[in-house]
């Protein structure tokens, strides 16, 4: 029987283990050791430079502004999201009649969870484009032409959307309108996510809240929001891995993928500028390598902190 | 509530039985009153502006694809076209959407039904079987969650492009390389879910198989994969989903070396039209190119929403 096993978990193993080192592992492996060349990309030529790379990061001013506009979206677009889902999930669920204890959907509350979800199913490159025509920069675009049409907006003078790279509260604009469509994107799955927990709260709990006479919204701050902290860690920890990966929409919606004037580079552009603009793999990978040290940290860190005794009921 | 009205009634049965229940709900609906009836308007209010804010754009998307191209001009906001142009959508078809829909399909077949079969078989052997090296391998396969893509991309292409100077099939811009790079990553969080899900099927029922003289492999495949069947829906859902979407692997893997034409996935064609302008003078196209990406998707979910919501959403709680 031992050997049979030997032979079942290799077999079973074998496909698996070996796609992913050849396509995966090995990559990341050479990305790590290119991270110490001077590797052009084209050429053959390179030469080891130990950890060169490494110090020409700290004095790169776009690896500086792409690190804070990283941080930016690691914070707004969990912060915004969640603050929305839970409202959302919040008005869906507790806004119906409670005289029952418990909770229980408002009306319709099917159909809006139908519709909050779709964003989801699509892709971010269909929202993207989609996104492009809404933020056209004249009286085409969906916004620009309700502003323009009630008079809000000039029509010499538009919004530029994602071609305005003017602070707004001291972050260039164009970031601020990319959080609008990652919210816009996010909301609905975590409302969703957040809703099933909510239901998923058994009823006695309520029917005690309300028996000691708290209302609805005393019941929601005080029973419903401390049982969602699960929850909560949870999209909190995914939203940062969102938030890491805005490339698709820096990608397609800003003007040279990361402009106007580098307004909106993050890691993952400026890895792809460097790489493919600039020719210069080597530094690349270095860029790239902090990023992922960046990322096991920031999840480790998240875990740490979301860690916590699980309440089962 | 049943229980509070129940005993009030017991405490006085005689002198008024039948005001016991209704006073009972009276107090309580004063509670929710004027202020519960204003709240509930409030929610209906905001949660319709959000409801449309979801579904305008999309369905003036939609209609916009349905416009003339001087209309689309003339009238951005109008969600009622002047007369039906489907022939945008004729056009936007044969300028490229036929044969990004045929890519996605043929990779998507092979590459979603491969992700699922090696990706349960790997979490079933790390899952239920004891051996040296299996947290080693566990942990390799969970480090690829967190580790960003993009530094991967360079010696990826690099790889994938000296293969294909050996192996042609397995070179850029060819499909089966395509697959087997999609199912390489998907594997990571496939077996992180399948694991767990096998963690949690009681031992007794693979160990009657083995008495009853079934093999491991018969008895993964006819006892505890159908058993499995409520994970493998979750997670089928999660990689169709994830790798109809996927745009950046595509873009960096499928160009074209010796100068053959791309071939370009769904999502990959899509963003090439949209950065490239092919569609510049021609709007309408855009709108239908994005259309037909866009419906199949949703009326898909819209047909099995129960399932799309419950699977996504436990994908991402476990």
């Amino acid at each position: 029987m031992r050997h049979g096993v030997a032979r079942f978990v290799t077999g079973f193993l074998a496909l698996p283990v070996a796609l992913y080192l050849f396509y995966v592992v090995w990559p990341f492996a050479q990305a790590a050791g290119y991270s110490l060349t001077d590797w052009g990309g084209y050429s053959d030529s390179q030469n080891f430079v130990g950890l060169d790379n490494y110090v020409r990061l700290f004095s790169d001013e776009l690896i500086r502004k792409a690190f804070w506009h990283n941080v930016f979206f690691l914070v707004t677009v969990p912060l915004f999201t969640i603050a929305l889902a839970l409202f959302l999930a919040f008005l869906l669920n507790v806004g119906g009649r409670e005289d029952r204890a418990g909770i229980r959907g408002v009306f319709g509350s099917g159909i809006y969870k139908v519709i909050f979800f779709f964003p989801q199913v699509l892709s971010l490159v269909v929202i993207a484009v989609m996104w492009q025509q809404i933020y056209r920069t004249d009286g085409q675009g969906l916004i620009n032409g309700l502003l323009i049409k009630i008079g809000l907006v000039d029509a010499d003078n538009p919004i530029a959307f994602t071609a305005d790279p003017e602070p707004f509260l001291g972050v260039p604009a164009v970031l601020w309108w990319l959080l609008l469509i990652a919210v816009w994107s996010g909301a609905g799955f975590y409302m969703v996510l957040f809703s099933a927990a909510m239901q998923s709260i058994p009823k006695d709990i309520y029917e005690a809240a309300i028996l000691d006479g708290a209302g609805r919204f005393h019941t929601f701050f005080r029973v419903t929001l401390p049982l969602l902290r699960d929850s909560i860690s949870v999209a909190w920890v995914y939203l940062g891995f969102i938030a890491l990966d805005m490339y698709a929409l820096v990608f397609v919606m800003t003007p040279s993928q990361g402009g106007p004037n580098h307004a909106s580079e993050i890691f993952a552009s400026v890895i792809q500028f460097n790489a493919f603009q600039k020719g210069q793999f080597g530094y690349a990978c270095a860029i790239a390598v902090a990023l992922a040290i960046f990322t096991i940290l920031l999840a480790a860190l998240q875990l740490r902190i979301t860690r916590r005794e699980r309440i089962e009921f | 509530m049943s229980t509070v009205t129940h005993t009030s009634g017991r405490t006085r049965p005689d002198t008024e039985p039948p005001s016991g229940p209704p006073a009972g709900r009276r107090t309580r609906g004063a509670g929710n009153g004027l202020g519960g009836r204003f709240f509930n308007g409030f929610s209906h209010l905001f949660l319709a502006v959000w409801a449309i804010m979801v579904v305008y754009p999309l369905l003036w998307v939609v209609m916009s694809a349905l416009k003339t191209d001087s209309e689309v001009i003339r009238k951005p906001l109008s969600l009622i076209p002047e007369a039906l142009q489907w022939d945008n959508f004729a056009r936007a078809w044969t300028a490229g959407i036929d044969s990004f829909f045929l890519n996605t399909l043929l990779v998507l077949v092979f590459s979603v039904s491969l992700t699922m079969l090696l990706g349960s078989m790997a979490a079933y052997a790390l899952a239920r079987y004891e051996f040296r090296g299996n947290r080693l391998i566990y942990w390799m396969f969970l480090s690829g969650l967190t580790l960003p893509i993009y530094l991967a991309a360079v010696p990826l292409f690099k790889g994938v492009y000296n293969t294909g100077v050996s192996l042609p099939l397995l070179g850029p811009n060819k499909h089966l390389m395509l697959i087997l790079v999609y199912v390489a990553w998907s594997l990571s969080f496939t077996i992180f879910f399948m694991h767990s899900f096998f963690r949690t099927l009681p031992d007794s029922i693979a160990e009657a198989a083995q008495v009853d003289g079934a093999s491991h492999t018969r008895t993964f495949f006819s006892v505890m994969l159908p058993m499995a069947k409520p994970g493998l829906i979750s997670i089928g859902i999660f990689n169709v989903l994830g790798q109809w979407n996927q745009w950046y692997l595509p873009t960096l893997l499928m160009q074209s070396v010796a100068g053959e034409p791309k071939h370009q996935v769904i999502a990959q064609g899509l963003i090439e039209l949209s950065v490239n302008q092919g569609y510049k003078s021609d709007w309408s196209g855009l709108f239908a190119g994005v259309t037909m990406a866009m419906l199949p998707v949703l009326i898909v979910y819209v047909v099995f929403q129960r399932q799309v919501q419950s699977g996504l959403t436990a994908g991402v709680s476990k």
